[in-house]
């Protein structure tokens, strides 16, 4: 096997678990604007805590689902036509998600913000359970045929793998959500975030680890990959104990530790599959089948080895910048927006 | 319906819904940080306001660019899986590049400039916008040199799959068809956000005189008062007349640089897609008049095209440099492009019921040629209006009359006219073709690919029609809000950009808190 259709394998591995590990909780974030509080205050207090980040979290999909058209085209072309409704589904949610938070701020009458205040919480819901379904059966397996096109309609993708990764990213995006919270805000609300998460992350992580689990078996795990499984139970461990303890800075890298880990043993555990086919394993694609030439890997390589440690830097950096914790006063009052010509008369 | 129906007008629909956004996000973010800089350099207020005022704007719009965005980067997979496939190794390397490269950056520092306000430094702040806005621009960058290479394919060899193999990335990357349409693509957007800072800042100077604040001496120069609501001072005036002549002068500059671009991009579509140019034209016969006015069956071919009025030799000219140089007409092309590609679809199972059916070499007339007129004629309009615009407003104020106000409203929507109709043009201009055959030298001339056989085969036609009405119907929605909230915030003037306007430091406790947030959701 080439050396560096395996090394893009592996980016684009990072690149799918650095959007979870940063989306996750900006996704859980929104989510919790629905059942986390009534007040609104408490809700922009909430929404603000992701509102420099979360477009820079978003990239890191987009860069993905780039990378896979440049580093594996056959995979981009096979798995994106293949699951056409679920990932038009997808793009809805992100719509009503991305324009929601930029738009609810920017009317003060309570219709508005609640109107808005749903297409962000329900947005990210089904972003969240659609990407990890899409996600669920990437690594399970699609009834694909030997030019790598669906067989068996629309709606051939419903089943158990997409259940599983579905409610495995809602369930790790809320509780990371939660984590992110209480170490972002101060009071009621941060006392609040920190025991969801303390009361309810095992539960919220099960299915993330029960489709990690499901992968190893159903591909014969390698002794790396059920290793990273066990890292992932360490690390969800350590984030529910750290929880649990008030110490939130290790809560919330206990759930990053966890998605990495627990994320790396599904990419681990279907390596070199990219998307098996269930028809017929000859028609599955895989690393060696699917990539771009060794020229063009070549130069993404490059690319890639020059921007990504950049991206890190800097979107680090902003993290930097904006690392204080919010409060409900520290929200600016509503600022009524008057036509000047009214003013006048 | 047939599936590749569908997904043609959804990659319409959807492409140029979001170049609506794009131009101005592009065009309109670099007079923000132009104003912000002249903010930091001088400490005048009127810069700030300035730069508060359009930098809301910008992001109203910018999230709506960002959101219909992410449809692009999926449907190439999603509804065109044959194109993925067969152009993947060259086509998708740009994309990942504008990831990483340029979205990344993009999104990151506006992220810290729109909450960065009195949290870092001055010059630190400025420093992320501009990040963001050059972010913005190799993103066009990255995304011109993927769509060039479908116009005008290099830098590939053909594999032994028959698919294209990159060989050359630089010849990519310096496409000289790409480094056209970039450059003219960018001079565009400075039109349209040019003309879209004219238009608002003029009905702001109306209603200053409408409302009696502005008056003029007997000589016509301005007179600048105080208004009572908040905001509305002296300085407001500067705010806008500021804009207005700012405006208007990189409205001008902006469509110098289009004729520019343009002509090398004319010269180069000769070379390269000598269909397109003659379909432009709607010219059936070769020669070397350019048409101002023809008329036919839209749909038609040839034979029912008339020219009524005709320039001579200025069409030679926009092809080679030689006025009257004779162009290929319809009528000497098709032959040749019957001749090198064939008069039928292949017998291949890739083009399903359409395989063995005839190919029309001829694209959809009516539409490159009015496209192109239509691109054309706003362009020169819009750049005589802009420098009228600043004729009028030499004495410091406009004009009171209210229908050159509403002209200069209603003309922002001219610029991205223009920008759409170009885009529709050269897109459709290239038809039957995806990725379009360059019958000279420069282009490889076996890399090409049918419209016809781009589309998923795996994707049902149910399947496309629900994506096609879903987004459309969000998109249509998300319109009426962002337009509702740009009037909202245009007719609010600076202060609703600016509450420290509204409220004076000591009217609330709140305000007088250091700790709290100068911008938040």
């Amino acid at each position: 096997m080439d050396l560096l259709p395996v090394i893009w394998f592996v980016a684009i591995a990072v690149l799918w678990l650095g959007f979870l590990a940063l989306e996750g909780f900006d996704l859980g974030v929104g989510m919790h604007l629905l059942f986390g509080t009534k007040n609104e205050r408490e809700r922009r207090t909430m929404l603000n805590t992701i509102g420099p980040v979360w477009d820079g979290n978003e990239v890191w999909l987009i860069t993905a689902g780039a990378a896979i058209f440049a580093a594996f085209p056959l995979w981009y072309a096979s798995l994106f036509s293949a699951l056409y409704v679920p990932l038009t589904i997808t793009l809805l949610a992100l719509i009503a998600r991305a324009v929601a938070i930029e738009f609810r701020g920017k009317v003060h009458t309570r219709r508005w913000a609640e109107f808005w205040t749903w297409c962000l919480g329900l947005g990210s819901l089904v972003t969240a359970f659609m990407i990890g379904a899409v996600l669920g059966i990437t690594s399970t397996g699609l009834p694909i045929d030997a030019n790598g096109d669906r067989v068996g309609g629309p709606f051939v993708w419903v089943g158990i793998p997409a259940l599983l990764g579905g409610l495995a990213v809602v369930g790790f995006s809320i509780a990371h959500g939660s984590a992110f919270l209480a170490l972002k805000t101060d009071g009621a609300i941060r006392e609040r975030a920190g025991r969801i998460a303390a009361t309810w992350g095992p539960l919220l992580l099960a299915p993330a680890a029960l489709w990690a689990i499901w992968v190893q078996i159903l591909h014969g795990g390698s002794l790396l990959s059920w290793a990273l499984v066990a890292l992932a139970v360490a690390g969800a461990a350590f984030a529910w104990i750290g929880g649990r303890a008030g110490r939130e800075g290790r809560a919330f890298a206990g759930y990053v530790w966890f998605i990495v880990a627990g994320g790396g043993s599904v990419f681990a555990g279907m390596f070199p599959n990219v998307l098996p086919s269930t028809l017929d394993d000859a028609f599955s694609l895989t690393v060696s089948n699917a990539s771009s030439s060794p020229y063009t890997l070549g130069v993404m390589t490059v690319v890639a080895a020059f921007g990504l440690p950049l991206v890190i830097a800097y979107q680090s950096w902003s993290y930097w910048v904006f690392r204080r914790r919010l409060t409900p006063g520290m929200i600016p009052d509503a600022h009524v927006v008057l036509p000047a010509i009214l003013r006048a008369r | 319906m047939d599936p590749l129906d569908i997904a043609r007008w959804q990659f319409g629909i959807t492409t140029v819904y979001h170049f609506l956004m794009v131009p101005l996000t592009i065009g309109l973010g670099m007079m923000v940080a132009i104003l912000q800089t002249m903010w930091v350099r001088t400490g005048r207020e009127q810069f700030l306001r300035a730069t508060k005022f359009w930098g809301k704007l910008y992001l109203i719009n910018f999230i709506v660019g960002v959101a219909t965005g992410l449809v692009q980067e999926f449907q190439f997979g999603m509804a065109w899986s044959e194109y993925s496939r067969f152009v993947g190794d060259v086509f998708g390397a740009p994309l990942a590049m504008e990831g990483l490269l340029a979205f990344f950056v993009e999104s990151t520092f506006l992220g810290v400039w729109i909450f960065g306000w009195g949290r870092i430094r001055k010059g630190l702040h400025l420093a992320a916008l501009w990040c963001a806005v050059i972010g913005s621009w190799i993103s066009a960058f990255f995304i011109i040199v993927a769509n060039s290479w479908m116009q005008h394919p290099v830098g590939v060899e053909m594999g032994d799959d028959g698919r294209p193999v990159m060989t050359d990335v630089w010849a990519v990357l310096t496409n000289n068809t790409a480094i056209a349409a970039y450059t003219h693509a960018l001079f565009g957007s400075l039109v349209v956000a040019g003309m879209f800072a004219v238009g608002i800042s003029w009905y702001h100077l109306w209603r200053r005189r409408h409302d009696g604040i502005d008056t003029v001496d007997p000589s016509g120069s301005v007179i600048v008062g105080e208004g009572a609501a908040p905001g509305r001072d002296k300085t407001d005036h500067g705010v806008w007349i500021w804009s207005l002549r700012f405006g208007a002068v990189v409205a001008i500059l902006g469509f110098a640089g289009t004729v520019i671009t343009g002509d090398v991009q004319g010269k180069l579509m000769y070379e390269q897609q000598p269909m397109k140019m003659a379909a432009a034209e709607a010219a059936c016969h070769t020669g070397g008049s350019f048409s101002v006015l023809s008329i036919g069956d839209p749909g038609g071919t040839c034979d029912d095209v008339t020219t009524l009025i005709e320039v001579p030799g200025v069409l030679g000219f926009l092809g080679t440099g030689e006025w009257g140089a004779a162009m290929p007409g319809i009528n000497d092309l098709e032959p040749q492009y019957i001749e090198n590609y064939g008069a039928t679809l292949p017998d291949n199972p890739l083009y399903g019921e359409r395989a063995g059916s005839e190919i029309d070499y001829v694209p959809t007339m009516w539409v490159t040629y009015w496209g192109f007129r239509l691109m054309i004629g706003l362009g020169a309009v819009v750049a005589g209006a802009a420098v009228i615009a600043l004729w009028l407003t030499r004495r410091g104020t406009v004009p009171r009359s209210p229908w050159i106000m509403r002209l200069a409203v209603v003309g922002i929507l001219a610029p991205f006219a223009a920008n759409i109709a170009g885009w529709i043009f050269t897109e459709m201009g290239r038809q039957p073709f995806v990725v379009a055959p360059n019958p000279d030298h420069t282009g490889i001339d076996q890399v090409f690919m049918y419209t016809a056989a781009a589309v998923s085969p795996g994707v049902s036609a149910a399947e496309m029609l629900f994506s096609v009405i879903a987004l459309t119907a969000v998109y249509a929605v998300i319109l009426v809000f962002e337009l509702f909230l740009l009037v909202r915030y245009v007719r609010g003037g600076t202060a609703a950009a600016m509450p420290e306007l509204t409220h004076s430091p000591d009217e609330h406790d709140d305000a007088r808190r250091d700790d709290v947030l100068a911008f938040a959701y």
